[in-house]
């Protein structure tokens, strides 16, 4: 726990400095009402992100997030071209629904057909792209399609932050308890650190990797519809290679690729530091070519950090370090 | 008869190709090998014969140079050599099948064979054709019907098996060590083993044979060594051998260990198992188990007795059977029903299948009873404390805090974590497997004694083991397995070293082979 906890503190340090740095030669960035909007800005990935660090402790990996959102997101939008007066409760829950139901997909055949997990969401990921073709046969829906209340629920403001802000914390809020408090967490947690002994202790690894799937999917497809209301269109090719991003800031945020270890308070830090990356460089003025070169060599880092926490765990042999660690 | 140390002077160094002289290997608390010797001679079958952990294995790999003795020397052809890696050992002509084949299932047969040692041709690369011409001479040297060009992944177990004996012998072998070659075979395909270690025989390979049954042993062996807990006990010609001479070899020692066996109250049936059986693993195993009691279930290993408790726990299904408990037919088709049914089980290779490293002690204990320290899915934080805290007391667990992570305990407390989870679940029927297996003599005892508790406090327990002092000090009753069968059930008078040994390799009490 030290180290996770350590890692985390060297994130948080990081994200620091490198506002410190921006801010010294652009003081407008670290204004508060810029911060919030790139922590709003940043809201999806991290929401993303958590669905994405819940498959990963189990040992599996969801490549289809940005497919699913990409669907969900469409279907809201259709939803709503057809029967604007919907009130928005109905369509966030289609949303969630419809997410759901696209990661027990993946879920069902990681579990029941024992695919391996990369196969199945490449496969899923490729076919809810398609279906999004075949629903609209390539056709773009635009902003003056949808309705107001549609497109204007995320950004309305709340003491002074977006809704779309304001979900971010309220899903993060929820996944911290379920992941610390719930059984279902633990068992998460369980499998991903020993799938042989998770069985022994009566814990259902399938059934396991299928929730954590329903949990990624049901976030995905919220975060579809946020994101089509948010930048107010939706196409075959929205969020496209947006799941490369969600493994990137799970994987930075310590999430270990091994499974069984990883915090949502460090897939949250991940996120931002992603988020903090992409929002200044532009204003700094650095190509945004830059923001790719970084986050790679962010990711490198950090599977370098978890790598060589996991090496110095050796055995205690001698009695008098036992109680020292 | 009295077989101690030879009584074959008769040419004994006629022939010798190999010797191991007063070889000494220890590990961390054990002495695997303690002042062993062993020959070869050219042209015949040596049976090396032993109990499970009698260090027939550490020999293997001392020959092999995967371990260096600490003591001792091995001679060849008279000369002391020394394997510092098994390459070495392959140089010097010192080759082996083990247990487990490790092949290549993408590679072509020839490819197998010669794997690490290909012949090079020009500019370094491999010369494929010499290499395919060179395994089809082995394959018919050993009157082995493949092709050379042949996919390995396309061939049947007995034709792999063949190919792992071409492999061993490519390197120009001059002694072939065969280490339970027979465990996976079939009746047929064991005849065409036999019959080849006649050819090799034949050729003047001298052949360390290592087997668990004894009618092979008898069948092809021509010479015999026994080993008992690390240390030389016995040599000789087959010929000069009764089966009886070799069990009493193999197990004669006094039950010298203390075991704290608390006579515990024995009061009603609490298990009854009828007629469990499984379509490859095991068969028709029935028995009942009273509260209070401990029941042994001996066997070597590979008898099916793990395979028996892991159905028994739902983890594979059975194809038919029955359990009661409490005399009422109880359906486990899942770890989750059997701890709901008060069976629990905690299994033998504990590193990996018993705990979760990567979480803190308290977390690892109430895992299987997160059930009744939360309510509507959510855990009770103080409840589950409380709970961990109870049973880490109860088995003096000492730890900084119950935050710490199980991976930076030391063996001897994961291992109370393990039996402590187990315990939290407040269980009727506790199934240990090898419960003492890889732990230093004083936290034996502290096991031993921790079963007899349970036991005194109303608990049924089985105890998987492959020890006989272990298995005589601590059981009520005991039940022998082979080959996926009970074979007998023993208790009282009918317990003895010779007996349990008896059924486990299949001489009946008689005296002839089963």
């Amino acid at each position: 726990m030290s180290a996770l906890k350590s890692r985390e503190a060297i994130l948080f340090g990081a994200i620091l400095a490198l506002t410190t740095v921006i801010a010294t030669r652009f003081p407008g960035f670290v204004t508060p009402t810029n911060l919030v909007s790139v922590f709003t800005d940043t809201s999806p990935l991290m929401i993303l992100a958590m669905g994405q660090m819940v498959v990963i402790l189990t040992r599996c990996i969801d490549l289809s997030v940005a497919a699913n959102l990409a669907l969900t997101g469409m279907v809201c939008a259709m939803i709503n071209v057809a029967m604007p007066g919907l009130p928005m409760v109905v369509i966030l829950v289609v949303a969630l629904i419809l997410g759901a139901a696209l990661g027990a997909i993946n879920g069902i055949l990681v579990w029941k057909l024992s695919i391996p997990p990369i196969v199945v969401t490449l496969g899923t990921m490729t076919i809810f792209r398609g279906i999004i073709f075949l629903l609209t046969e390539g056709k773009w829906i635009n902003a003056h399609e949808m309705s107001p209340h549609f497109t204007g629920f995320p950004r309305n403001e709340i003491l002074g932050m977006p809704v779309l802000g304001w979900i971010g914390i309220i899903v993060a809020l929820i996944m911290m308890v379920v992941m610390a408090r719930s059984t279902m967490g633990r068992a998460i947690y369980a499998v991903g650190g020993n799938p042989h002994a998770a069985v022994y202790t009566g814990i259902d690894v399938g059934k396991t990797q299928f929730y954590a799937f329903v949990i990624s999917g049901t976030l995905a497809g919220l975060t579809g519809y946020l994101w089509v209301a948010r930048y107010s269109v939706a196409y075959v090719d929205i969020a496209g290679g947006f799941e490369l991003d969600v493994v990137a800031a799970c994987v930075i945020g310590g999430v270990s690729i091994a499974g069984g270890a990883g915090t949502v308070f460090g897939t949250l830090l991940g996120a931002l530091f992603l988020g903090v990356v992409k929002n200044a460089l532009p204003v700094v003025d650095i190509s945004p070519f830059w923001q790719l070169a970084i986050s790679g060599a962010a990711i490198i880092v950090a599977v370098a950090f978890n790598a060589k926490s996991g090496r110095s765990k050796g055995r205690v042999i001698l009695k008098s370090a036992e109680h020292a660690q | 008869m009295e077989p101690r140390k030879s009584t074959n002077p008769v040419n004994a160094d006629q022939g010798v190709v190999l010797r191991l002289d007063g070889i000494i290997k220890t590990f961390p608390g054990v002495k695997a090998l303690d002042n062993v010797r062993l020959e070869l001679h050219a042209g015949e079958v040596t049976a090396l014969i032993g109990e499970n952990g009698a260090g027939k294995s550490t020999v293997v790999k001392t020959l092999t140079g995967i371990y260096q003795p600490e003591g001792g020397q091995i001679l060849l052809d008279g000369m002391a050599i020394s394997f510092s890696t098994p390459q070495d050992a392959a140089d010097a002509g010192v080759t082996a099948i083990h247990q487990e084949t490790v092949l290549f299932d993408e590679l072509s047969v020839a490819e197998n064979v010669f794997i690490g040692h290909a012949p090079k041709g020009r500019f370094g690369l491999i010369d494929t054709k010499l290499m395919i011409e060179k395994t089809a001479q082995i394959l018919e040297s050993i009157g082995a019907k493949i092709s050379a060009g042949a996919k390995l992944k396309d061939l049947g177990i007995a034709s792999r098996h063949l190919v792992a004996i071409a492999r061993a012998l490519s390197v120009d072998a001059r002694v072939v060590i065969m280490d339970e070659p027979t465990a996976a075979l079939s009746q047929t395909e064991i005849e065409e083993l036999y019959e080849l270690v006649e050819t090799l025989k034949a050729q003047g390979k001298a052949i360390l044979f290592i087997s668990h049954k004894f009618d092979e042993i008898f069948r092809i062996a021509d010479r015999y060594t026994v080993f008992r807990d690390g240390q030389f006990v016995g040599e000789g010609k087959m010929a000069n051998v009764e089966e009886a001479d070799l069990v009493q070899m193999m197990v004669g020692r006094a039950v010298d260990q203390l075991f704290p066996k608390r006579r515990a109250e024995i009061g009603e049936e609490v298990l009854t198992v009828a007629e469990y059986s499984h379509p490859t693993e095991f068969e028709n195993i029935s028995f009942s188990l009273r509260r209070g009691e401990i029941l042994g279930f001996y066997g070597l290993v590979g008898a099916g007795r793990s395979e028996f408790m892991q159905s028994l726990i739902g983890i594979t299904r059975p194809s038919k059977g029955k359990v009661s408990i409490d005399g009422r037919v109880s359906v486990i088709r899942s770890p989750a029903a059997a701890v709901e049914a008060g069976i629990v089980y905690v299994p033998e290779d504990r590193g990996r299948q018993g705990t979760i490293l990567d979480m803190p002690i308290f977390q690892n204990v109430t895992l299987p009873s997160l059930k009744k320290t939360s309510r509507d899915g959510f855990i009770r934080l103080a409840e589950e404390f409380a709970l961990a805290r109870e049973y880490t007391e109860r088995l003096d667990l000492r730890a900084a805090s119950l935050d710490t992570h199980v991976g930076a305990l030391s063996g001897g407390n994961q291992q109370k974590v393990v039996i402590a989870k187990w315990l939290a679940t407040k269980p009727r029927v506790i199934i240990l497997d090898e419960p003492t297996k890889g732990i230093d003599i004083g936290s034996k005892a502290a096991v031993h004694d921790f079963m007899s508790e349970l036991a005194a406090q109303g608990l049924s327990v089985i105890m998987v083991s492959s020890e006989i002092p272990e298995i005589l000090g601590m059981s009520d009753r005991v039940i022998v397995m082979r080959e996926g069968r009970m074979v007998a059930e023993l208790q009282d008078d009918a317990l003895s070293p010779e007996t349990l040994v008896r059924h486990a390799v299949g001489i009946n009490v008689e005296g002839g082979l089963a």
